[in-house]
């Protein structure tokens, strides 16, 4: 009897439940060894300094839970057909694929849901608030899905981009009293020069290495954030960062004389919702702007290159691509995005810290292009909601918010290892007739 | 006229000497064929004409220009085009995309043109276009590299083994194609192959490499009636 065989023989109840015990118990293991000092110990605040709490029983029942959860994760793995796992990627495949070519149409009725949001009779300033950081994160994921989506640069040091925008706003707007609209094209500039800053030392890295360069590159503009002190207020931060106007029209409450403010020269009574909604819809014209370029440069030649590029770079050597100007413009128009974004973070809460700057916020946004389907506009959209909308709505679970979160992670690596959106979608698709439809193609 | 012209080439991977020092030149219009055993460096002289790795000793010349320090993207929009080993077409990708990808330093009012040519030399392409590339099957990736290679309008084509894992029948047809482009069109086509038979058949001339040295040329058909090389290459093994 081959191993094989004997294998398939043995595969009954007996000895596969040994196995998957012994799999459960290793997980259970490990939660253990994590739980003991994340779970099991606490410090606390006592009279005289700092003092140890105990939560044992805490440690318990993660760890009977994740017994029990690989436990059932894996008897379903095991007892399910290796036929329906493939049925299901099938299907799974088809609805993305589905998804992708709703998406045209989905596409404009979600932004005239957006449009339409802040006049809907349930909408308030907290939803308004929501769907503003929603869409935030849904400009620097389509920014960065430039960099990992597009051209396969994975990029774990995104903030660094998001931070120089923010910062470049910040100090122009406050020292030399520009306009926002004068400054934001100057913090994306200033951020894409800082993308082809990073672009040049990495350019010969790949995979594991450049995400360790990156990881680093964006810890440094942190600590440079927080170090020069004469030149960005350390960890004090910058404050006083002006509020943008509607064309010249400042959104306050009280207007010098001779001057006239949004609600006096409009006519209306003042209301704190009026800037609210202005920034709203500022960053949802910076994120459609963002997704409208995107969506055209991948047509165009230099768009095609990066997806190339991501395939198979000695493939797109041979044909004549220039793999050193291809990856700077990647990551010079990712990081002008990201720019873009930091300003309007800047303004929206006119102030900023090094600390809004950290890996954290790198890695949540690398989390919903990996989790949207690398490469996909609309699955950027569905994993920004669900992960930044979702943390949102879990609010009142505090502490178990970041579990949800990471639950959700969990769960749709799990059953969707490339994304939410893995389907590609070509740029270019044929005309009824003709036999190269030219720049007409999907959008994806 | 002498197209391309390798001198006394050594090329190193690391601390291995991959070539030690080869002379072969092909001429405007030939066939020419390169043959030898798995690992006597055929890939590495095709991969170091462009420049990956560099000649570390002698010199790449194409149409009398030096080419030796050139980068590959450089290379390419001289007019060499190169179909490389694994044939590394776009998986996700699709079949028209890929021929886009090729036309990447073609001037963009021939693309049209350059299009039909390669569908009417594979007009399996032409019924796949909208396909992904990863979809294809090992023959039709073939066709698809090669079509690629054409859509930079080269003057040279060099193919890296482009029967590898192919039946003997699409192996044929895909021959049958390198001689039409190259008696119809007058491509300059510069091959390196396991599959003795079939190159030396369709070749001109041939060279025949032995751990990185050309170790016999000459025409096509004299090899392959030479009995070392038969002894070596076709019998037996094949």
């Amino acid at each position: 009897m081959t191993v094989e065989a004997s294998r398939q023989a043995g595969g009954t109840e007996g000895t596969d439940l040994v196995a998957l015990l012994k799999e459960a118990g290793l997980a259970a293991l490990v939660a253990l060894g994590l739980g003991i000092s994340i779970i099991g110990i606490r410090t606390v605040t006592i009279p005289g300094g700092l003092g140890l709490e105990y939560r044992w029983d805490w440690v318990v029942i993660a760890v009977v839970s994740v017994f029990v959860g690989r436990f059932v994760l894996a008897l379903r793995r095991e007892t399910r057909s290796p036929a329906k796992r493939a049925e299901r990627e099938v299907v799974m495949n088809r609805i993305g694929a589905t998804v992708q070519r709703v998406s045209k149409i989905a596409g404009p009725v979600l932004v005239v849901i957006a449009i339409a949001l802040p006049w809907m009779p349930f909408s308030n300033r907290y939803i308004v608030d929501i769907a503003t950081l929603v869409l935030m994160y849904i400009m620097l994921g389509w920014g960065l899905n430039i960099v990992v989506g597009l051209a396969g640069l994975l990029d774990l040091g995104y903030v660094a981009f998001y931070a120089v925008g923010a910062y470049s706003y910040a100090l122009i707007a406050v020292h030399f009293d520009l306009s926002f609209w004068l400054c934001l094209p100057l913090a994306g500039l200033f951020a894409a020069t800082f993308g082809v800053l990073l672009g040049f030392p990495v350019l010969r890295l790949r995979g594991d290495y450049l995400a360790i360069v990156t990881l680093g590159f964006g810890e440094i503009i942190r600590v440079v954030l927080l170090n020069w002190y004469e030149f960005t207020r350390g960890p004090d931060g910058i404050s006083g960062i002006p509020r943008p106007s509607f064309f010249g029209l400042p959104f306050s409450r009280r207007v010098q004389e001779g001057e006239q403010s949004f609600h006096t020269f409009f006519g209306l009574d003042y209301s704190s919702m009026h800037r609210i909604m202005f920034l709203y819809y500022l960053i949802l014209v910076l994120a459609l702007i963002t997704n409208f370029f995107t969506m055209r440069i991948r047509k165009l030649p230099v768009g095609r290159a990066w997806e190339a590029l991501r395939e198979d770079e000695i493939a797109c050597r041979s044909l004549g691509i220039n793999p050193t100007n291809t990856k700077l413009t990647a990551f010079a128009i990712g990081a002008m995005f990201g720019g873009f974004a930091g300003s309007f973070f800047a303004t929206r809460q006119g102030f900023i810290s090094p600390e809004s700057f950290t890996f954290v916020e790198s890695a949540v946004i690398l989390a919903i292009v990996v989790l949207g389907g690398m490469g996909s506009q609309i699955g950027v959209v569905i994993a920004a909601v669900l992960l930044i909308g979702g943390t949102e709505l879990f609010r009142e679970l505090e502490q178990f918010r970041m579990l949800a979160f990471g639950g959700a992670m969990v769960l749709i690596m799990v059953w969707r290892p490339r994304g939410l959106l893995a389907h590609r979608d070509p740029t270019l698709r044929l005309s009824a007739g003709g036999q190269n439809a030219g720049a007409k193609g999907g959008a994806s | 006229m002498t197209m391309l012209s390798i001198a006394g080439v050594h090329s190193f991977y690391g601390n291995i000497e991959a070539l030690r020092g080869v002379d072969l030149d092909v001429q405007q219009g030939e066939i020419v064929t390169l043959i030898g055993a798995n690992g006597a460096g055929k890939s590495t002289l095709l991969m170091t004409v462009f420049g990956n790795p560099r000649a570390a000793v002698g010199s790449v010349r194409f149409e009398g220009q030096n080419i030796t320090t050139m980068l590959a993207h450089d290379i390419v929009r001289l007019g060499i085009a190169q179909s490389p080993e694994g044939r590394r077409i776009f998986p996700r990708m699709t079949v028209m995309e890929n021929l886009q990808m090729g036309a990447t330093v073609a001037p963009l009012e021939h693309f049209d043109d350059d299009l039909d040519r390669v569908f009417t030399l594979f007009p399996i392409l032409k019924a796949r276009q909208q396909q992904r590339g990863g979809t294809l099957s090992g023959g039709e990736q073939q066709m698809l590299a090669i079509a690629r290679a054409l859509m930079s309008r080269p003057r040279l084509l060099l193919l890296d083994e482009p029967s590898l894992g192919l039946a003997p029948l699409i192996v044929k047809q895909i021959f049958a194609v390198l001689k039409d482009i190259n008696k119809q069109e007058g491509m300059t086509i510069f091959l390196v192959e396991q599959n003795a038979f079939h190159a030396l058949k369709l070749a001109d001339r041939g060279y025949v490499m032995v751990n990185g040295r050309i170790t016999l040329s000459g025409g096509g058909e004299e090899l392959l009636a030479m009995p070392e090389v038969r002894a070596a290459y076709l019998e037996g093994g094949h």
